[in-house]
C-alpha cells in the first residue's frame, strides 16, 4: 500500500544520514581529481594545475611501489586462504565435543581476540616475541637461540597472517557453527545405523552439510585480495621489514600523509580502491548467481 | 546421537579436546601474561623473567598512571568520542532503516538511495582526499572528526543490517498500523522501535567497540597529542618507530629501552572496557555476521 503524503517523511527521515554520508563519503570521493594533478594546497583543488597520466606512469616506473603491490597480494592471498580453512577444521573439532560447558567456555575465549584492537594486540605480541620476551625464554629451553623475530623480513609476512588468523578463527567459526547447527540430527542418526563411524558421518554429511556456506566464504572473500590489514601492518612492523612487509596502505599513509607527496599517494590509493571496488562487485555478483546471496 | 564407544574413537575424542583446550589457551594467556607483566617489577620485566606470575608483585606502573594526565586525558577523549559516536549511530540508523526497509511500492527511491549506500560502502576516495577534506572544513583537532569520519564508515554496514531486520518482521504489523491511521513516525518509534531491540544492542555494540579500538584518525586529524584518543595515544608509545632506516641493534635497543611494565599496564586498562561490554557482545554479535544471508 502507498500513501503518498508519507514520502516526504521518508526523506526527513533519511536527510541526515544521507548529509553525513556526503560529507564524510562521497565528498573525499571527489578529491580523487587529486591523483591527475599537480596539487597545489594553496591552490586546492579546484584550480591546481592537470597532469595528467604522469602520476600513475610515475608509479608503475618506481621500484617501491611495485614492491608493495606485490607484498599486499601475498599477504591478503594467504590470509585467504588461511581464513577459510583454520576455522573450520575448528569449528569442525568444536562440533565433535559433547560436553556443552567445555564448548560454551572454549567459545567464549576465542572470539574475545576479535574485539581487541591491535593497537593492543600489536603491543602484546611485540612484547612477547621482543629479544627478552617469553618466546625466546621458552626457545632458550629448548636451545634455540633468541631471535628479533619482528625484524627479520623473510619471517615478517608468515608472522602477520599467523597472528591475524589468531585473532580472528575464533570469530570466524561463528558462521560455521551456524551451518553445523542446520545440519539435521536424524542424518547423523541413520548413519550411525547403517553403521558409519565418526569418519565416515564427517565425509558424507557434515561437509556436504556445511559445503553452501564455505562457497559463499570462498566467493565474498575475493573482495579482500588487496586488504592485507592495514591496522595490523601499522602495528607490527618497522623499516627492517619494509621489503615484505609495506603494504599499499602503510605505503599510501607514508608517502601521502609523513612525506606529503599527496598526488602519488591519492594515485596509488585510487588504484587500489578501483580494483577493490571491482573484486568486491564480482565477489558478490558471483555469490548472489551461484547461492542466491543478497546484501539487502 | 549414537556413536560407537570403541577405544580408538575415544582416544580421538580426547585427543580433539587436548588440541581445542591448546588453542584456547593461546587466546587468553597472551592476556594474562600482560597483567603479570604488568604487576612486576622492572627489573624481572626487563631480564625476561615474567611468565605467568607477577615476579617482585608490586603496583608502581598503576600509580605511575595515575599521576599521568595525558593518559586520562586520552581516555577521556575515547570515552566522550564512544559516547558520541553511538549515540549518533543510534539515532541516524533507526532513523536511515525504516523508510528504506518499506517495499519498492511503498517507497519509489527506495532502490536507488539503496544502491546509494552500497555504493558509499564498496567504494572510497582514500585517506588523502578524506584527509584533506576533513582538513577543508576546519574539522582538525575536533572530536567531531573522530566521530563522524569513523561514522561515516560504519554507517551503512549497520543501516544494512537493520534494514534486514526490519524486512523479516511480520508485514501485518505495519498494516495494521496504517489502517489504524498511524503515520511513519508513530509506526518508527510505537511499532518497530520496541521490537528491533535486539539488532539495536546489536549496532550499538559494534559502534562502541569501532570508536573505542579505533586510533588511525586520532593519529592523522589530531595535530597535538593532548587530543589523542586513548587508542592512538597507546599506538605512538607502544609502537612508535623513527621513520628513518634503522638497523637490528638500533631497533633493538629502542625496545629495550621502553618500560615494559608500564606498557603492559597501560595495554591492560585499555582492554579493560572491551572486557566490561564482551558479555553484552556475546549475546548480541552473531546477529552481525548473519548480515546478508541466503533469502528465498
Amino acid at each position: 500500500m502507498r500513501i503518498k503524503s508519507f514520502d516526504k517523511h521518508y526523506y526527513l527521515m533519511l536527510l541526515p544520514g544521507y548529509l553525513w554520508l556526503i560529507v564524510f563519503s562521497i565528498v573525499p570521493m571527489f578529491g580523487i581529481a587529486i591523483a591527475f594533478q599537480y596539487f597545489n594546497p594553496g591552490k586546492g583543488i579546484f584550480h591546481s594545475e592537470w597532469a595528467g597520466l604522469e602520476h600513475f606512469r610515475y608509479m608503475f616506473v618506481l621500484k617501491d611501489t611495485r614492491e608493495v603491490f606485490f607484498n599486499t597480494l601475498i599477504i591478503a592471498v594467504l590470509k585467504i586462504i588461511a581464513h577459510l580453512v583454520v576455522p573450520l577444521v575448528f569449528a569442525l573439532m568444536l562440533n565433535e565435543l559433547r560436553k556443552l560447558v567445555v564448548k560454551r567456555w572454549i567459545q567464549t575465549i576465542v572470539y574475545l581476540p576479535h574485539f581487541l584492537s591491535w593497537v593492543i594486540l600489536g603491543g602484546i605480541i611485540l612484547d612477547l616475541f621482543s629479544y627478552n620476551g617469553p618466546v625466546n625464554q621458552l626457545g632458550a629451553l629448548f636451545g634455540f637461540k633468541p631471535t628479533l623475530f619482528f625484524a627479520q623480513a623473510e619471517l615478517f609476512p608468515w608472522l602477520v597472517v599467523g597472528s591475524d588468523v589468531w585473532k580472528e578463527f575464533g570469530f570466524n567459526t561463528i558462521i560455521y557453527l551456524a551451518a553445523l547447527t542446520g545440519i539435521n540430527p536424524a542424518l547423523y542418526e541413520a548413519a550411525g545405523m547403517d553403521g558409519a563411524g565418526r569418519w565416515k558421518s564427517l565425509w558424507h554429511i557434515t561437509l556436504p552439510g556445511i559445503r553452501t556456506t564455505a562457497v559463499l566464504l570462498a566467493v565474498l572473500s575475493l573482495g579482500n585480495v588487496l586488504n592485507a590489514g592495514f591496522d595490523q601492518i601499522f602495528n607490527l612492523y618497522n623499516p627492517l621489514v619494509y621489503s615484505t612487509g609495506d603494504i599499499i596502505d602503510t605505503w599510501v599513509y607514508r608517502t601521502g600523509l609523513l612525506n606529503l607527496q599527496y598526488e602519488l599517494a591519492t594515485a596509488v590509493g585510487l588504484l587500489k580502491s578501483v580494483i577493490g571496488f571491482i573484486l568486491i562487485s564480482v565477489s558478490y555478483f558471483l555469490a548472489y548467481r551461484l547461492i542466491n546471496y543478497r546484501i539487502f | 546421537m549414537i556413536r560407537d564407544r570403541t577405544w580408538s574413537s575415544r582416544l580421538t575424542d580426547i585427543a580433539i579436546l587436548v588440541v581445542l583446550i591448546g588453542i584456547t589457551l593461546t587466546c587468553i594467556l597472551p592476556i594474562w601474561y600482560t597483567l603479570a607483566l604488568s604487576l612486576s617489577s622492572n627489573s624481572a620485566a626487563a631480564a625476561g623473567q615474567v611468565w605467568l606470575w607477577p615476579v617482585g608483585f608490586n603496583v608502581n606502573a598503576y600509580t605511575q598512571i595515575l599521576k599521568d594526565t595525558q593518559f586520562f586525558g586520552s581516555f577521556w577523549i575515547s570515552i566522550q568520542r564512544v559516547a558520541l559516536g553511538a549515540a549518533l549511530n543510534f539515532v541516524v540508523v533507526l532513523l536511515m532503516a525504516y523508510p528504506l526497509s518499506r517495499t519498492s511500492r511503498q517507497f519509489k527511491a527506495r532502490g536507488v538511495l539503496m544502491w546509494i549506500l552500497i555504493f558509499c560502502m564498496l567504494f572510497n576516495g582514500g585517506l588523502i582526499p578524506l584527509y584533506l577534506t576533513v582538513k577543508g572544513l576546519g574539522m582538525l583537532n575536533s572530536i567531531w572528526a573522530l566521530v563522524l569520519v569513523g561514522g561515516a564508515q560504519t554507517l551503512v554496514f549497520n543501516v544494512i543490517l537493520t534494514v534486514n531486520f526490519f524486512r523479516n518482521l511480520p508485514k501485518e504489523l505495519d498494516e495494521a498500523a496504517l489502517v489504524d491511521g498511524a503515520g511513519p513516525w508513530y509506526s518508527l518509534f510505537r511499532i518497530y522501535l520496541p521490537l528491533a531491540v535486539p539488532v539495536l544492542a546489536t549496532i550499538t555494540l559494534f559502534s562502541i567497540v569501532y570508536h573505542w579500538n579505533e586510533f588511525l584518525y586520532g593519529l592523522i586529524f589530531m595535530t597535538r597529542e593532548q587530543y589523542y584518543p586513548l587508542q592512538t595515544y597507546i599506538q605512538q608509545l607502544v609502537v612508535s618507530v623513527d621513520p628513518a632506516t634503522m638497523s637490528e641493534d638500533q631497533y633493538r635497543r629502542l625496545s629495550e629501552l621502553s618500560n615494559r611494565t608500564l606498557d603492559a599496564a597501560k595495554i591492560f586498562i585499555a582492554m579493560l572496557p572491551i572486557m566490561v561490554v564482551y558479555p553484552f557482545l556475546q549475546r548480541y554479535f552473531i546477529h552481525g555476521i548473519t548480515l546478508g544471508s541466503v533469502k528465498e
